[in-house]
């Protein structure tokens, strides 16, 4: 990221998109996750204005996708809260977890190496 | 001179510098012990966890006082969530041309994910109420935080397993891609982002530039899917 990019604009435009999405889904009463429907205004206006690398809307989105991971770790902690729950029911939840984890990631891999795959020897 | 031991504790324990300092140093903790280890097991996130955690349960800070600051970091999650257009938008020229292995890679990767979350607990003994805070899991949090709320999950444990399930992806789903033969840069990132969402799409980046593209497209991808298959998923099963 080039130095003396007005990140602060960018981050404006993220909360307006979440803003918007957020009061949206309440006026229309439509059950779907505000931060979802920023994120396709957010995508449909950068299509349209296609921001140079230099600009606050590509500056602010990138910072935060960087330290993306630290943005879980207060959620993630809440897990305490729920110690006892876990405890008392380790088995549904620890299979539940990863049996689910491992079947979904494999089946997805798999389905897009093999479409990915048939896609280029079409051609 | 006196020393106002207690009065400063009573003051730290419910200011929000606390939390903002706890999250902030133990993700700078792990990502230190990440890259002087460069091994997978030592994740920022776990490793901030694992620490805060220790914490709290040493000193009797409550998860309410510790939430003072933390809101003030996971507040920008939402934010992040709109951020996610970004990658999407840089890729679109790849994407354009994988659309078809990228959006069945994904209705795959979201409908297994949640039929098989709800299925394999509910096997284990889970209670209804636990099927609903499993089965979002694979999107990212805040869209799994809100979804578990709107079909009666608990929203908090929900983010937590989500968590836990981008952990895993970070240290396992490379390896178990190496395993099953997917040496696809692309498909590498579709099961990636499709499945663990942020965390897992942070280790695809170090991966390669391709592979940390496609897991971002697939994880807001992911996040539009499953929040329209788990409210129809939830009524047949």
């Amino acid at each position: 990221m080039p130095h003396n990019t007005p990140v602060l604009q960018g981050l404006m435009v993220l909360l307006g998109c979440q803003l918007a999405g957020e009061v949206g889904v309440r006026l229309t009463g439509i059950e779907f996750p505000g931060p979802v429907v920023g994120m396709v205004l957010f995508l449909v206006l950068l299509r349209i204005r296609r921001p140079a690398e230099s600009s606050p809307l590509v500056a602010a989105p990138a910072l935060l996708l960087r330290h993306l991971n630290l943005l879980f770790i207060p959620a993630g902690v809440g897990i305490v809260v729920y110690l006892g729950t876990v405890r008392d029911n380790a088995l549904p939840l620890a299979a539940g977890l990863w049996v689910s984890w491992l079947v979904g990631f494999v089946v997805t891999g798999l389905v897009a190496s093999t479409l990915l795959r048939l896609v280029r020897e079409r051609r | 001179m006196n020393l106002h031991g207690a009065e400063t504790w009573d003051w730290l324990s419910t200011s929000p510098l606390l939390g903002v300092t706890l999250t902030v140093g133990g993700y700078v903790l792990g990502r230190w012990l990440h890259a002087r280890t460069s091994s997978p097991v030592f994740q920022p996130v776990l490793v901030a966890m694992v620490v805060i955690v220790t914490f709290l349960e040493l000193t009797d800070v409550s998860y309410a006082e510790f939430m003072v600051g933390g809101s003030y970091i996971s507040f920008w999650l939402g934010a992040a969530t709109v951020a996610l257009a970004l990658p999407l938008h840089q890729e679109w020229h790849l994407v354009r041309r994988a659309a078809l292995p990228v959006l069945l890679g994904v209705v795959a990767g979201t409908l297994v994910s949640v039929v098989c979350a709800i299925w394999v607990t509910d096997l284990a003994g889970g209670s209804r109420e636990l099927q609903l805070t499993m089965a979002p899991k694979a999107a990212t949090t805040p869209v799994s935080l809100a979804l578990s709320t709107q079909i009666g999950g608990i929203p908090a444990l929900t983010a937590a397993l989500t968590i836990l399930a981008g952990i895993t992806g970070a240290i396992l789903g490379p390896w178990v891609l190496d395993r099953i033969g997917v040496t696809d840069q692309r498909a590498r990132g579709i099961a990636m982002g499709s499945v663990t969402h942020g965390i897992g799409t942070a280790r695809a980046l170090q991966e390669s530039r391709t592979e940390g593209a496609f897991s971002a497209l697939c994880m807001g991808l992911a996040a539009v899917a499953t929040s329209v298959a788990v409210p129809l998923l939830i009524l047949v099963l």
